[in-house]
């Protein structure tokens, strides 16, 4: 069990290596990856039950399915330095021949993987099937899934909501990224979604939310009080609010950095704010 | 001219439900997903005996494909089941990403493929199906021509590891291959040998392939007769040889000319062996209500329109 200085160092690494990463292709998504660096830093390794190594099936095992596939940056990293594949191959993000895709895929054998997103709103599905499957197989444990929130847009969700509720598949936790941006501009300029959580709890969903998404204690405690909601009738949606950015100052608060890399320049600064923890790659 | 004998005529979605069935008592891997249709796919018997390993959807396709997905990762098998119009380009995104560039091992499959939906018209009826499936990468593209050949499909896409598209039918027709046939994907095979004309066809175009070559035969031209049961991977081999021999081919679908089985011949013959070819499918167009017959007649998808492809083809030889 990691200490808390432990989780710190992690995040703060994690941040560098994601916007070294998006630097060097100057490409890719920082923002929302940011904005989810602590929330998937705890979750690999302080929430989930894990086996060594990675196979497909994940009997045994809690799952975590990436639906808003392009935080892609932040998923590597927190894998990379989980054990899942060797930390210097962060170093091929989005390069050519690279198993680092855009967004994240089974098809280059990249483990950790076990399904590819991009094209947004299939992930809850997806995570409902493999839950659906640990029911079968008499496999105690958790599937997780991760999702943006502009994402909850597409309609194939809903689908899955209705779905999830209405089967009892309360071995699934669901975590949105409320943070309120999309590429356009606010979700509520874009496309006001309305109260999330009277929608989600008219679903027939346990919801709990995460006040403080970028806070590691908070992260940490919410989640593991999803954990014990679990197995109760109700699938579980936490709706974790979180600042876009988080960690570097000048891309905070804004959905200017959601698919956009910085200059040399910006890089430096970012850095400077991340003091570099456990290496880098 | 080898005598194929109709044993009573069926629909191959029952083909289908009958694979199922035996499916659900020898793989306990097989999971069957459905989006409110059980009596259209006949699956009423899987459910009734493996009601734990059913997942009733409701109308949510996209929401199919995607916990089909998901089912896979556990190890299970799943089959999802609706129209062919629902299993396909209402959830080409999800299928190509969740399912194909995942590398699922999901069976998609469609029923009520093609006009001889009838009644329901153009809305239900898809005639573009086989297009969108066959240019997935990695996917695999079966039309069986009768029950017995869907049912003998069905049970063996389960042995088979990766995603696969299975297009069967609604109305009855003509039963005329073995109950007891083992089925091989990618494995064309021959119904009756001829030296004049190859006619290749797929679905329930392989038993009107037949009736075309008997009144070929009546006017003394000797025809070839291949069921292609498999559009992708495809036998290139047996049409290659096939052409070889008689120097022009028909080729004979369901679907439209754009993207289907016949395309995929073209291509093979266009690479490795030029030939005269014709091509018996829908010609760029919707489909539209009526009896399954009337339809055929009227888009040019029988018995008469092959044996006139036949007659076109070898004046171009």
């Amino acid at each position: 069990m990691p200490t808390l200085q432990q989780l710190e160092d992690l995040t703060r690494q994690t941040r560098r290596d994601i916007i070294r990463m998006v630097h060097k292709v100057n490409s890719g998504h920082p923002g929302g990856s940011l904005g989810c660096t602590e929330f998937l830093v705890s979750l690999y390794n302080e929430v989930m039950d894990l086996k060594d190594g990675f196979d497909m099936n994940g009997v045994g095992e809690d799952l975590f399915f990436l639906s808003n596939g392009h935080i892609s940056p932040v998923f590597y990293s927190v894998l990379a330095r989980r054990g899942y594949f060797p930390v210097a191959e962060l170093n091929t993000f989005r390069l050519i021949n690279s198993r680092l895709q855009g967004h994240p895929t089974t098809h280059e054998g990249l483990p950790g993987v076990r399904i590819a997103s991009g094209s947004l709103g299939q992930g809850m599905s997806v995570a409902i099937g493999a839950a659906l499957a640990k029911k079968l197989n008499n496999d105690s444990h958790l599937v997780y899934s991760l999702h943006g929130d502009g994402e909850l847009q597409e309609g194939q969700n809903w689908e899955a909501i209705m779905y999830a509720a209405g089967n009892k598949v309360d071995n699934l936790i669901t975590t949105i990224d409320l943070n309120g941006q999309q590429i356009d501009g606010s979700t509520d300029d874009v496309l006001p979604m309305g109260d999330l959580r009277a929608k989600f709890e008219a679903f027939g969903w346990e919801v709990m939310d995460i006040e403080e998404g970028n806070n590691l204690e908070a992260v940490v405690k919410g989640m593991k009080e999803a954990k014990s909601r679990t197995g109760k009738g109700k699938p579980i949606c936490v709706l974790l609010h979180t600042i876009m950015g988080n960690g570097v100052d000048f891309m905070m608060h804004t959905h200017a950095w959601h698919g956009k890399a910085p200059n040399d320049e910006q890089l430096a600064i970012g850095l400077e704010q991340n003091a570099e923890t456990l290496g880098d790659y | 001219m080898k005598k194929y004998i109709d044993q009573g005529k069926n629909d191959t979605r029952s083909g289908y439900g009958a694979g199922m069935t035996e499916l659900g008592r020898t793989n306990p891997n097989v999971v069957v997903l459905c989006a409110d249709l059980i009596g259209s796919l006949k699956i009423n018997q899987f459910i009734e005996e493996n009601p734990d390993r059913f997942f009733q959807i409701g109308i949510a396709e996209a929401n199919m494909m995607g916990i089909a997905a998901g089912l896979t990762i556990g190890g299970k098998i799943p089959f999802t089941g609706t129209f062919a119009n629902f299993s396909t380009g209402r959830v080409y995104d999800q299928i190509r990403q969740s399912i194909a560039y995942s590398d699922k091992n999901v069976k998609i499959c469609a029923s009520h493929a093609g006009l001889t939906l009838g009644e329901d018209g153009a809305t239900h009826q898809i005639l573009e199906d086989i297009g969108l499936m066959k240019m997935l990468p990695g996917m695999t593209v079966i039309n069986p021509c009768d029950y017995n050949q869907t049912k003998a499909a069905t049970i063996a896409i389960a042995e088979y590891e990766g995603p696969v598209y299975l297009r069967f039918g609604r109305p009855k027709v003509a039963n005329f291959t073995p109950a007891d046939q083992k089925f091989e994907i990618g494995k064309a095979l021959m119904l009756n040998e001829g030296t004049d004309v190859t006619i290749v066809a797929t679905g329930h175009l392989v038993w009107e392939a037949l009736i075309a070559a008997e009144n070929l035969e009546s006017q003394g031209i000797s025809a070839e007769v291949i069921n292609i049961h498999t559009i992708k991977p495809l036998d290139e081999e047996a049409v290659l040889k096939s052409v070889k021999k008689t120097g022009c081919i028909v080729t004979a679908e369901e679907h439209n000319h754009l993207g289907g089985l016949g395309e995929s011949i073209a291509r093979v013959l266009a690479t490795k062996h030029p030939t005269p070819q014709e091509f018996v499918a829908t010609n760029d167009t919707f489909g539209e209500s009526g009896t399954p017959e009337q339809l055929m007649e009227k888009y040019g998808l029988n018995n008469k329109a092959i044996t006139q492809a036949v007659l076109n083809v070898i004046k171009r030889k």
